[in-house]
């Protein structure tokens, strides 16, 4: 518990990990959300294009 | 394989005759770049009077004086060749101590800073706190070498 | 030699080739990354003069880091693509900006935060390593708000790769800043003549940190330069199999 306040500073220390955290957590869900999405534009549109024919 | 070499001089000579105008341009603007200025350059009267600036140096040990009752507090900042004294009230930053890198902001007054904020600096190297304690001694005598400079020094 | 370089370059191998890399990147960074999370946190002693704030050192050098070298990968990599007329290298300039970016906030982030209880302010608007930090962001900014605002990809690569390369000057300002001009920030811990100015105990974790967030920056990377190779390939054979195979 101790080591958990950081001397004071656990605010300040904490705060950094944990936004460190969610930066890295939203760059990682987003490389995989932006894919899957192309992914499936893809697949719409070859499906309308064969549709069309 | 004309025309890729071509654009290869093209691309280089941009990359370089920028590099070279951001030198030029750097170097002109090289006193509004800095930060602060030394207690050295305050001495010789090299500060802007007509406004606000900041001046950075280390705390002399043993200078600082706290009012009782009050936030005021005087101290003694030095390039270890100048000193000019500083006055200050309000709260100073955590690693605000003796010895320690300091830069204020404020303007001249008859030879005193007065200043509205001070802001604490910190050196490059980290250590535990035992490593310190042993590294002290050394710096003590360094520190103590260092105090017959203020000969150099015309104003103070 | 040069046919390693042009089957490189062929967007179906690279496609193949980044998906089995990932794991080798994403699983030795994250591993790296616990291992300096806890180390950092945990085991390091505290600082002679900053106690327990210096921990924000374990996110926020790493951060900074990232932040240069991603532009340094967007400049070189812009280079490439204008030189070459190589489009894999536009699609890895494209890829790196908006990771760059997130890094190079964090960096600001964290520095602020660290700077509050340690130097008595958030943020000063004169000090140059801050200015210059604050200027790469607005690069990335300006970078992607360029992308996106040109319809046509060859035409976007261009302009894209020009604004990369101009504003690449910046990356060895940030670094020098605090040489060349007086500065709030402390002058280079790691990268300096005798040495790292640092105990191994608060080094090693710091090393892994640092290392740890470059591998998960690759994976990303790729992760993000697929995604780029796929939309750029949409109308080609190769990718209408691949869609259709799955």
């Amino acid at each position: 518990m101790d080591k958990l306040a950081m001397g004071g500073y656990g605010v300040y220390v904490w705060s950094c990990f944990g936004l460190t955290l969610a930066i890295v957590i939203v760059n990682e869900w987003r490389a995989r959300h932006r894919h899957r999405i192309e992914l499936r534009d893809i697949e719409v549109r070859i499906k309308a294009m064969e549709a069309r024919q | 394989m004309k025309a890729r070499q071509q654009r290869m001089l093209a691309v280089g000579l941009a990359v370089v005759g920028l590099a070279i105008a951001a030198a030029l341009t750097l170097r002109a603007f090289k006193d509004n770049m800095m930060f602060f200025v030394s207690v050295s350059e305050v001495a010789a009267g090299e500060y802007p009077k007509d406004r606000n600036f900041r001046v950075g140096g280390l705390v002399v040990e043993g200078s600082i004086e706290r009012d009782p009752g009050s936030l005021d507090v005087t101290f003694t900042v030095t390039d270890l060749r100048c000193d000019v004294a500083v006055t200050y009230t309000g709260v100073l930053p955590d690693l605000f101590r003796e010895g320690q890198g300091v830069v204020a902001h404020g303007r001249m007054n008859n030879d005193v800073f007065i200043a509205d904020e001070v802001l604490a600096k910190h050196d490059e190297n980290y250590m535990a706190p035992e490593v310190a304690e042993s590294l002290a001694q050394h710096v003590d005598e360094q520190t103590a070498s260092l105090q017959e400079y203020d000969t150099e020094c015309g104003k103070s | 030699m040069w046919t390693f370089f042009h089957k490189l370059a062929s967007p179906p191998h690279f496609y193949r080739l980044a998906k089995t890399l990932i794991p080798w990147f994403a699983v030795p960074g994250y591993l790296l990354l616990v291992y300096g999370t806890y180390a950092g946190l945990f085991l390091a002693p505290p600082d002679y003069q900053q106690g327990d704030a210096f921990r924000i050192i374990y996110v926020h050098v790493p951060a900074a880091y990232l932040s240069m070298m991603a532009y340094m990968i967007l400049a070189v990599a812009g280079g490439i693509g204008l030189i070459w007329r190589m489009k894999l290298a536009h699609a890895v300039a494209a890829s790196a900006a908006p990771i760059g970016a997130s890094f190079t906030f964090l960096a600001l982030a964290t520095g602020s935060i660290w700077g509050r209880p340690m130097w008595g302010t958030w943020w000063e608007w004169t000090d140059p390593r801050l200015m210059s930090e604050l200027i790469l962001l607005f690069l990335y900014f300006g970078y992607m708000a360029l992308r996106g605002a040109i319809d046509d990809t060859a035409k976007a690569d261009k302009a894209s790769a020009v604004l990369a390369l101009v504003g690449a000057v910046n990356v060895p300002i940030i670094h020098f800043s605090v040489e060349w001009w007086s500065s709030l920030h402390q002058g280079p811990t790691l990268v300096r003549e005798g040495g790292p100015a640092m105990d191994t105990a608060m080094l090693y974790p710091l090393l892994a940190m640092i290392f740890g967030f470059t591998f998960v920056f690759g994976a990303m990377l790729l992760r993000r330069i697929r995604t780029e190779v796929l939309h750029r390939e949409r109308r080609t054979r190769w990718v209408k199999d691949l869609v259709l195979a799955d």
